[in-house]
C-alpha cells in the first residue's frame, strides 16, 4: 500500500519541545498568555527570585554575546550602510519566535525578524521544507511583515539534542534590491512588483553552506552584488556566533535552565515595561497627527498612481488604570500607489525602536513589552494595506511622520510629572534618501543610498536644544559617515556640507538643526538620480508653543558649465544653500535644467559628470514661544549661522547690533520689541470659536486643494468613528460627505469603502 | 535611586543644568517624589492660589477651583474652561495660510505649502503666549491633546491625596 504524506509527517519526530511542533508551541503560548496576562503563564519568576546572580549572568552573557556578534560580523561588510552606519541587527528568538534579547543598531528588526519566523511556523514549514539543525532561511517580503524589501533578514534554527531551543535572527539594509529604480529604498515602485526581489522565508542553505541556485539567482536579481554578497555573509557570521553563544550557555547551564530563563526574561521585560508606565506617565489619552506628502501628479508613473495625496496618521495614546498602553491609529487613510506603505509589524516594531530610546532607555528590549502594550491598526490603511500589490520600498517616508506626535503624547506626560529631562518635541523627516545607480566609477554596475540621513536634527526638549545634525530616529548610533569614505563608493565629489539655518523648528529651546551637502557627478557612465524626501508639508507639529521643522525642498542641475568654470578658475556653487530666499549656486553656474522647487520626490533622471544635485537632511521641531528663548542663545545661534538674521529678529524677537559680522544682541530693545510682538499677536488673531465659523464654512463649500479633500474621503470611507467626531467637531450637516469617486483623481485598488460595501473585495493577502 | 531638592527641581524648570547635570538625571532611575516636588516649586512661582493639580503644558496647569472645578489656567491668571475641554478652543488663534505668513517664520521652499497645510498658533488671551502650534491640513479638527485621569494618577499611581483648596 502506497504512503501518504500524512503518513510520513506522522512518523516525523517533532522538532518543539516534549513532542511538539512549533506550530503546537507558538499556539499554546499565544493561549496561555492572553488567558493569564502573564508570558507563558508566569505569575512568579521562580529562577530570577531564587537565584538571581546566575540569572543575570545568562542575560549579560546573551546580551553582550550578540552585541560582540553585530560588532564584529560588521566588519565582514563592505557596504558603507552596513558598515559605516551600522545598519544591521541581530536577535534571539525562542523557538516560538519570542525575542529573548536583541543588539544595538536597527532594532525595528525584533519584530519583523520575529514576524518571519512566525510565518514559517505558521505555514508549516517543519513539515516543507523542513527545518534542520544547520539550515540557512532567508526573508525580505514586505508582506511578511517586514520593513522594507532592502533589510534582508538570515534566519538560523538553533537545535540542541533534536529539538529547537532557538533561532538567531540578522538583518542589514542591503544597498540594492533590484526594484525598478536602483537604490535600497527607490521611487518609482508603485506596486509590490516594482519594489525588487523579494524573497519568501526561503531555506537558502543546508549544513551551513549556502546553495548554489541560491547564489546564483540572487546575485544575478540585484544590482551592487558584492555589497549584497558581503552582507549576507555578514549576517550568517552574526547568527552563527549567536548559535554557538546559545550552545555555550546550555553546555554551561543546563537545557532546563535555558528553557526556563528564555520564559522568565520576557516575563520580566513585561514586568519592566508596565513598571515603567507607571513610573513616567500619567494615565489618560493622548492624542496627535501627523501628515506627509505624496506628490507624484507630475510624476513619471502608470496613470492610475498620478496624483497628489496626503497620508494621514492620527493617534491615540490610552494609559490605562493598570498601565497597559494601547495606541490607536483609527482615522488612518488608505494605502495607496506609491512605496511608501508599511505592514502593522514594522509600525509596531518601529514604535517600540522609538520607546527604548525614551519610555524603556534599558538594554532589556524583548518581546515582554509587546505582551504589554495594545495596537489599533486599521485594516485598509497605509500601514496595513488590504492587497498583496502594495509597494513598500521607501515605507519610512510616512513611519517616520507616524512615531514623530507619539513623542508629544508622552512628553505631556513626562512633561506633567516633571521629568523635564525626558521631554521631546519629536523626531526629524529622516530625508532627504539620495538614490542612484548605474555603472559607478570603478565601471561597475552599483547603486547608492546616501546614509548622511542617520544624521538628522534631534527634537528640543524642555529644557535644552535639541541636537544639530546628529540622529535618526530609526538607528539613535547614526553617524553622517565621512565624506572620504562616500566618495571613494560614490560616483559623487562633494562640494560641501553646512550647517541649514532655520531648519531646526523655533522656540525656546530650538529643534536640532538639519544641514546640507552638495554633490557633483564623476566618473560615472549611464548614471541615474533621484531624490525622496518630505516636501510640501512638515511632518510634525511644535510641542507647547515649538514650531514645527522646516519642510524640505529639491535642488539639481543638469548640463551645467562646472568644467568650464574650473578650467577658468571661476566660482562654483559650494557648501548649503543656506539662505532659499537668497540662494547663490544659480549665481555661480549656469545649467541647462535646475530643479529648486518643493519636488522633494522625484524619479530617475540620467545624471552626468558635473551635474549637481543637494541632499538636505532634515530639522527637528522646537519646544515653547520662541519669544522666550534666552536672547543671548539667539546671538549664538546667529553668529554660529543656525539662524539667519531676519528669523532671529522676527521670529525671536531680538534686536542685534553688528561689528565686523559679529552680532551682539541688545538685551534692553530685546524685551520692549518682545512686548511689541505679543501685542502684534493679540491684534492679529481672533478667538478661535469665531474663526471655526470661518473654518466651517470652507468645509461647507468644500473649499480645500484636491490632496486635501483626497485625504479625507479616504479617512472618511475607511473610519466611521473618524467620520463622526469631524462632523461633530465642526458641527457639519449629516448629508454632507466627500467621495473619493467625486474627485476625479484614479481609485484604483480603493476596495474597503464603507459606503460602498457592495464594492469591497476579499483580497487574500 | 535619585533624589532632587526643590532647588535642583527649579533648575531643571529653569533649564539652567549643565549637560552632565541632565545626563545623571536621565540616565538614574527616576525619583519617585519628583511629582510633589515639581507641583510645590511650580506652585511656588505662580501668584494665584489655586492649589495646581497637574502641570497641563508650558504655563498651562489644572487647577483646583473652591467650587469643585477643576480648570485649565494660564500661569498669568487667565482661566480657560474645563479641563476636560479643550482649552484652544478658548485661546486666540492665528493661522499661517499664506505663503507671506509662512515666509515670516520660515525662509522660500523651507516652509509648508499653505494649499496642503496651515500653520495654527494659539495664544493665551492673558499674556499672547504662544502656548501651542499645530500644523494640519485645512479643515483639520482642532486636536485635544491631553485628557488625564487625575483621580486614577493621584489615587492609585501615587497614592497621594489630591491637593485641595
Amino acid at each position: 500500500m502506497a504512503k501518504t504524506l500524512e503518513d510520513v509527517q506522522q512518523r516525523k519526530k517533532a522538532i518543539g519541545w516534549d513532542g511538539k511542533t512549533l506550530k503546537q508551541m507558538r499556539k499554546e503560548m499565544d493561549e496561555i498568555s492572553r488567558e493569564t496576562g502573564h508570558y507563558a503563564g508566569l505569575t512568579t519568576l521562580s529562577f530570577k527570585e531564587t537565584d538571581p546572580i546566575r540569572f543575570e549572568k545568562i542575560y549579560s552573557k546573551l546580551r553582550g554575546g550578540v552585541v560582540h556578534a553585530r560588532e564584529t560580523a560588521k566588519k565582514v561588510a563592505a557596504s558603507p550602510i552596513v558598515e559605516q552606519e551600522g545598519e544591521l541587527c541581530f536577535s534571539l528568538y525562542t523557538p516560538e519566535a519570542d525575542s529573548i534579547v536583541t543588539s544595538t543598531g536597527i532594532i525595528i528588526h525584533v519584530g519583523t525578524m520575529g514576524a518571519a519566523i512566525k510565518f514559517m511556523i505558521e505555514n508549516d514549514y517543519e513539515d516543507n521544507p523542513g527545518i534542520a539543525d544547520k539550515d540557512i532561511f532567508c526573508n525580505n517580503d514586505n508582506h511578511v511583515g517586514n520593513v522594507h524589501t532592502c533589510d534582508v533578514h538570515t534566519l538560523v534554527p538553533i537545535f540542541w539534542e533534536g529539538e529547537v531551543v532557538g533561532w538567531a535572527g540578522g538583518v542589514t539594509h542591503v544597498i540594492d534590491t533590484g526594484a525598478s529604480a536602483p537604490g535600497s529604498m527607490p521611487m518609482g515602485p508603485v506596486q509590490r512588483y516594482d519594489d525588487g526581489y523579494q524573497v519568501t522565508c526561503r531555506k537558502i542553505g543546508q549544513n551551513d553552506t549556502l546553495s548554489k541556485d541560491w547564489l546564483l539567482e540572487s546575485t544575478r536579481s540585484v544590482r551592487a552584488v558584492k555589497y549584497w554578497t558581503l552582507d549576507e555573509k555578514t549576517r550568517i557570521a552574526g547568527c552563527h556566533m549567536i548559535r554557538e553563544l546559545v550552545l555555550d550557555v546550555i553546555k554551561e547551564e543546563g537545557v532546563e535552565a535555558y528553557k526556563q530563563f528564555m520564559r522568565e526574561i520576557i516575563e520580566d521585560g513585561r514586568r519592566g515595561f508596565v513598571n515603567q508606565v507607571k513610573t513616567m506617565l500619567i494615565p489618560g489619552k493622548y492624542r496627535q497627527a501627523s501628515f506627509v506628502d505624496v506628490p507624484f501628479k507630475d510624476l513619471d508613473l502608470p496613470s492610475f498612481a498620478k496624483l497628489n495625496t496626503i497620508i494621514h496618521t492620527p493617534s491615540k495614546i490610552t494609559v490605562h488604570k493598570d498601565a497597559k498602553l494601547e495606541i490607536d491609529f483609527e482615522g488612518a487613510n488608505r494605502w495607496g500607489w506609491h512605496p511608501f506603505n508599511a505592514t502593522p509589524v514594522s509600525i509596531t516594531s518601529g514604535i517600540w525602536v522609538m520607546l527604548s530610546q525614551t519610555l524603556v532607555p534599558n538594554d532589556r528590549i524583548n518581546d515582554g513589552a509587546y505582551y504589554a502594550s495594545k495596537f489599533g491598526i486599521p485594516y485598509g490603511s497605509w500601514f496595513n494595506p488590504d492587497d498583496i500589490r502594495s509597494a513598500h520600498s521607501n515605507t519610512w517616508h510616512a513611519l517616520v511622520a507616524a512615531w514623530s506626535p507619539l513623542w508629544r503624547g508622552l512628553s505631556r506626560s513626562y512633561f506633567g510629572r516633571g521629568y523635564l529631562e525626558e521631554v521631546n518635541a519629536g523626531n526629524a523627516h529622516t530625508s532627504n534618501w539620495l538614490m542612484g545607480g548605474g555603472y559607478d566609477q570603478y565601471g561597475q554596475l552599483s547603486a547608492m543610498n546616501s546614509f548622511e540621513t542617520s544624521s538628522c536634527g534631534v527634537g528640543a526638549s524642555a529644557v535644552q536644544d535639541g541636537i544639530s545634525h546628529s540622529a535618526a530616529l530609526w538607528n539613535p548610533e547614526g553617524d553622517m559617515g565621512d565624506m572620504e569614505i562616500w566618495e571613494l563608493l560614490e560616483p559623487l565629489i562633494f562640494l560641501g556640507r553646512q550647517i541649514l539655518p532655520g531648519s531646526g523648528g523655533s522656540g525656546k529651546y530650538r529643534g536640532g538643526n538639519g544641514w546640507q551637502s552638495l554633490r557633483l557627478g564623476w566618473g560615472a557612465q549611464e548614471w541615474t538620480m533621484f531624490v525622496a524626501g518630505a516636501g510640501v508639508m512638515a511632518t510634525d507639529c511644535g510641542l507647547m508653543g515649538g514650531y514645527p521643522a522646516s519642510a524640505g525642498y529639491r535642488f539639481q542641475a543638469n548640463k551645467t558649465d562646472i568644467k568650464e568654470r574650473v578650467a577658468k578658475g571661476l566660482p562654483i556653487p559650494l557648501g548649503g544653500d543656506v539662505d532659499p530666499d537668497n540662494p547663490t549656486y544659480e549665481e555661480n553656474m549656469d545649467a541647462e535644467i535646475v530643479y529648486r522647487d518643493r519636488q522633494a520626490v522625484s524619479t530617475q533622471e540620467t545624471f552626468g559628470d558635473y551635474d549637481v544635485i543637494m541632499n538636505y537632511l532634515r530639522g527637528g521641531p522646537g519646544f515653547g514661544d520662541p519669544l522666550e528663548r534666552n536672547p543671548k542663545q539667539v546671538e549664538n545661534d546667529l553668529n554660529e549661522k543656525y539662524i539667519l538674521l531676519r528669523y532671529a529678529e522676527k521670529v525671536y524677537g531680538c534686536v542685534f547690533t553688528e561689528e565686523n559680522g559679529v552680532y551682539t544682541v541688545d538685551l534692553k530693545e530685546t524685551e520692549q520689541k518682545r512686548k511689541e510682538i505679543r501685542k502684534e499677536r493679540l491684534v492679529r488673531s481672533v478667538p478661535t470659536k469665531e474663526w471655526m465659523e470661518g473654518e466651517r464654512a470652507k468645509i461647507l463649500n468644500e473649499d480645500a486643494a484636491i490632496q486635501v479633500k483626497h485625504m479625507y474621503a479616504q479617512s472618511f470611507a475607511l473610519s466611521e468613528r473618524f467620520t463622526d467626531e469631524f462632523k461633530e467637531f465642526w458641527n457639519i450637516p449629516e448629508e454632507w460627505m466627500i467621495y473619493e469617486e467625486d474627485l476625479g483623481v484614479p481609485t484604483l485598488g480603493s476596495h474597503i469603502n464603507r459606503f460602498k460595501q457592495r464594492n469591497n473585495i476579499d483580497i487574500k493577502r | 535611586m535619585a533624589k532632587y531638592d526643590k532647588k535642583r527641581i527649579g533648575e531643571l524648570i529653569d533649564g539652567t543644568l549643565e549637560f552632565y547635570q541632565l545626563k545623571e538625571m536621565m540616565s538614574s532611575h527616576k525619583d519617585p517624589e519628583r511629582f510633589e516636588i515639581y507641583r510645590e516649586v511650580l506652585q511656588d512661582r505662580v501668584s494665584w492660589d489655586d492649589p495646581i493639580l497637574l502641570p497641563y503644558g508650558l504655563h498651562l496647569y489644572i487647577v483646583q477651583k473652591t467650587n469643585g472645578d477643576r480648570i485649565v489656567k494660564c500661569d498669568c491668571g487667565y482661566e480657560f474652561c474645563d479641563f476636560k475641554e479643550n482649552w484652544k478652543l478658548h485661546a486666540q488663534i492665528f493661522v499661517r495660510d499664506t505663503e507671506e505668513k509662512m515666509n515670516e517664520i520660515y525662509p522660500k521652499l523651507m516652509s509648508p505649502d499653505p494649499e496642503w497645510q496651515v500653520i495654527r498658533e494659539y495664544y493665551c488671551p492673558g499674556c499672547a503666549t504662544q502656548l501651542e502650534v499645530e500644523a494640519v491640513p485645512p479643515w483639520y479638527p482642532i486636536i485635544l491633546d491631553f485628557e488625564p485621569d487625575i483621580d486614577t494618577f493621584y489615587n492609585d499611581w501615587i497614592k497621594k491625596p489630591l491637593p485641595k483648596v
